[in-house]
């Protein structure tokens, strides 16, 4: 068992190292996103197209699906479904036996996160190689992602020059970055050039022409897509989008919204194996197309939009949460504020519901959001759904966090709150007493000098002063 | 702007039992500009607290008190952006559907936050009489997300001329305090919070004003407590002398250009 939330909360916060690392990156990352937008009548634009093309997609989800599908079979790329995790990392490990693969080599895929399947892959023998930097170091350190476009950024260079020197003793030390990239890249270029099995994620999957859109920066994916002889793909399926002409816009939200860039150092459009007389590129290309519970958000109108994401993660690099905390306090696969509505859903609300309480509402996250997803109002939707008062009984763990005290706690202060003469005998009584109250208001006085009830309320100033009540 | 002759004031549960006395300089300053300020004895809490929390049926309850005590079409006047989003922006979700769905979307349409109200429909300008006075100015993440409001507080500061008026660092994050929140996640509020209080000391500003009295109580009650150079101390102690006097806008409006 993993530790209780507040517990890794504790253990985030009282880390400075890692709150030190965290919020130098984010920062970074919010001025490149800042001075990526110059225009913000052009970002409004630009955001409400993205809204409209995920919406629209998942509007039509099921029959885009099975145009995606028809699409890629028709280029020769073989689609696969997989209602969970389970079935997921069946399907590759039934295609890497088939192919005689004992190693994987893996550009950066939350998906198989997701799906759990490098630890799969390793009980049955089949190792799985990160070729993505970032995964690449995390995998050297036995971590998860703690963000989902930057998943080392908890480390600095001086950790990953400790775990480098651990794992390579043959290389000199050096804290140097491009000494240290050098490093893993003589490594890596090993497995590119024998890995008979390459690994990857999808950011977009066009229905219309059966292509698969993957967005990199370090050349890692192209190599994994292209070099070995078999390529899977796995893909969630909300991935989906109708027509080649929505990628542009998409695109553009995507990699400025993430890092500021004005587009991705490669921009990969994989719409089959290799043909007839090509020299090179993979001879068999898998789409794993995985659900675990994304039908189920599916059917609801509003949580539906959960599922518009793009996988950007500008949410958390705005958030006052995840800038303090990193991804790995979460937890969970998937972080941050798109993380607290996400895997709740995915989970259930009696395994992950408190992440929907781990946010102040502020609003940054719903405010960057390139494709508009209302992440406060679906937090608070889960908070609902959670204590039992949403209106949605099928989202999993509903009503689960309903606690007898809460519920209590609120019915008392909806008594007083919804009749005025008891809300008077109440706040006449909290003035007059208001030194004899407890002013140690559990955890909030622990760090706060309580503040005292004023002796007389609002409603009795206005009176006296002749302010008209009606 | 044409402005109505009566307005109604929502005073908001936190202001009338922790902070009166910025309620009564909101309606003092609306007075005196010439409306007639109503204020209903019926009013109680825009139900926030419990709709944040997700208890939806008893949020409704509340907020639905507050729909029968604002019948008339004056428009409402709220000192907090933050009751104010509740009732401009989430009642009619809150209703929708519902029988009361007509008089949520009544009610929405009439509520102004105060800031925005003075700014840009009165046009409030009075002559400054105070001192010379360096104040650091937060805006809540309500004002300047949900109600889009920020730049009225800054404006109505801006036309005080002995005001020299800094924004804190990273001026566009949270206080930390999100009404339950802070009692929910008290560690990443406090956290939250130290930040933000150590950003308002750094400015040197004698005054912190804001237009929420729910920041204002999160960072008066951390400022009062006392920071270190990292963040919180272990336990209370003596407050840095430094540290700024909260208080919320109107007052500040009010004290600086009433002549007693």
């Amino acid at each position: 068992m993993p530790p209780e939330f507040s517990v890794r909360v504790g253990q985030a916060l009282d880390n400075e190292r890692l709150r030190r690392n965290i919020r130098r990156t984010m920062d970074g990352l919010v001025a490149k996103r800042r001075q990526a937008f110059p225009d913000t009548d052009e970002l409004t634009v630009l955001r409400r197209r993205g809204k409209l093309i995920r919406g629209q997609a998942l509007a039509n989800l099921p029959d885009l699906l099975l145009e995606l599908e028809a699409n890629c079979e028709r280029n020769g790329i073989q689609v696969h479904w997989a209602e969970t995790a389970a079935e997921g990392n069946a399907l590759v490990l039934d295609l890497l036996r088939r192919q005689g693969a004992r190693r994987v080599i893996k550009g950066k895929s939350m998906v198989s996160e997701e799906m759990g399947l490098n630890h799969y892959l390793e009980a049955q023998g089949i190792q799985a190689v990160e070729t993505d930097l970032g995964e690449f170091i995390l995998q050297l350190a036995g971590e998860r992602p703690s963000h989902i476009i930057a998943p080392a950024i908890h480390k600095d260079r001086g950790e990953i020059a400790a775990l480098f020197a651990a794992h390579f003793p043959e290389y000199p030390y050096t804290e140097d970055i491009e000494g240290l990239t050098a490093i893993a890249r003589r490594i890596m270029r090993e497995h590119f050039g024998q890995a008979v099995a390459g690994l990857s994620g999808v950011n977009f999957a066009i229905a219309e022409t059966g292509t698969l859109c993957l967005v990199e920066n370090e050349g890692n994916g192209r190599l994994c897509t292209t070099a070995p002889d078999l390529h899977i793909a796995v893909c969630g399926i909300e991935k989906v989008i109708a027509r080649l002409d929505q990628l542009p816009p998409l695109l553009t939200l995507l990699t400025r919204s993430a890092t500021g860039q004005p587009i991705t150092t490669y921009v990969n459009l994989i719409s089959g194996p290799r043909r007839e007389g090509e020299r090179d590129g993979p001879r068999e290309v898998h789409l794993v197309l995985l659900d675990n519970g994304r039908s189920r958000i599916h059917r609801d109108q509003q949580l539906r939009a959960t599922l518009r994401c793009i996988r950007c993660g500008a949410c958390m690099n705005h958030c006052p949460v995840y800038s303090r905390l990193g991804g790995h306090a979460y937890g969970t696969v998937y972080p941050g504020p798109i993380g607290s509505v996400l895997e709740p859903q995915i989970q259930g609300l009696d395994r992950q519901g408190e992440l929907a309480e781990a946010s102040s509402l502020c609003g940054a996250c719903g405010e960057v959001c390139p494709v508009r997803i209302p992440l406060p109002g679906l937090l608070r939707r889960l908070r609902a759904e959670g204590v039992g008062d949403g209106p949605d009984a099928g989202v999993p763990g509903h009503g689960s966090r309903r606690k007898v005290l809460h519920r209590l706690i609120w019915s008392l202060w909806r008594q007083a709150h919804a009749h005025p003469p008891l809300y008077w005998l109440m706040t006449r009584l909290a003035t007059r007493l208001r030194r004899l109250l407890p002013t140690g208001l559990g955890p909030w006085a622990r760090t706060r000098t309580p503040s005292v009830i004023a002796p007389r309320s609002l409603h009795e100033l206005a009176r006296a002063e002749g302010f008209a009540h009606e | 702007m044409p402005h109505s002759a009566r307005v109604y004031f929502f005073g908001t549960c936190l202001i009338d039992l922790i902070f009166p006395q910025a309620g009564l300089a909101a309606m003092r300053l609306l007075r005196r500009e010439g409306l007639e300020v109503i204020f209903p004895q019926g009013q109680t809490c825009c139900g926030q607290p419990a709709y944040n929390s997700g208890y939806d049926a008893a949020a409704r309850a509340v907020a639905r008190q507050q729909l029968a005590t604002f019948p008339e079409d004056y428009p409402i006047l709220v000192p907090s952006a933050s009751c104010a989003g509740m009732m401009k922006v989430q009642y009619p979700k809150l209703f929708a559907g519902t029988a009361d769905e007509e008089r949520a979307l009544h009610l929405a349409a009439r509520v102004h936050e105060l800031t925005d109200y003075l700014a840009r429909v009165l046009d409030w300008r009075r002559p400054d009489l105070g001192p010379p006075l360096k104040v650091v100015l937060h805006h809540s993440c309500s004002a300047r997300r949900e109600m889009g409001v920020s730049g009225a507080a800054a404006d109505l500061l801006a036309r005080l001329a002995n005001l020299e008026v800094v924004e804190p660092d990273h001026a566009h994050e949270c206080c930390g305090f999100g009404g339950t929140f802070a009692v929910k996640q008290p560690e990443i509020s406090a956290a939250m919070a130290a930040d933000k209080a150590a950003a308002i000391l750094a400015t040197g500003a004698r005054v912190l004003v804001g237009q929420d009295c729910g920041c204002l109580l999160n960072l008066g009650g951390t400022l009062a407590y006392g920071l270190t150079a990292k963040g919180l101390t272990a336990s209370p102690r003596t407050p840095d002398p430094q540290a700024p006097v909260v208080k919320h806008i109107a007052e500040l409006l009010w004290e600086r250009t009433h002549a007693p």
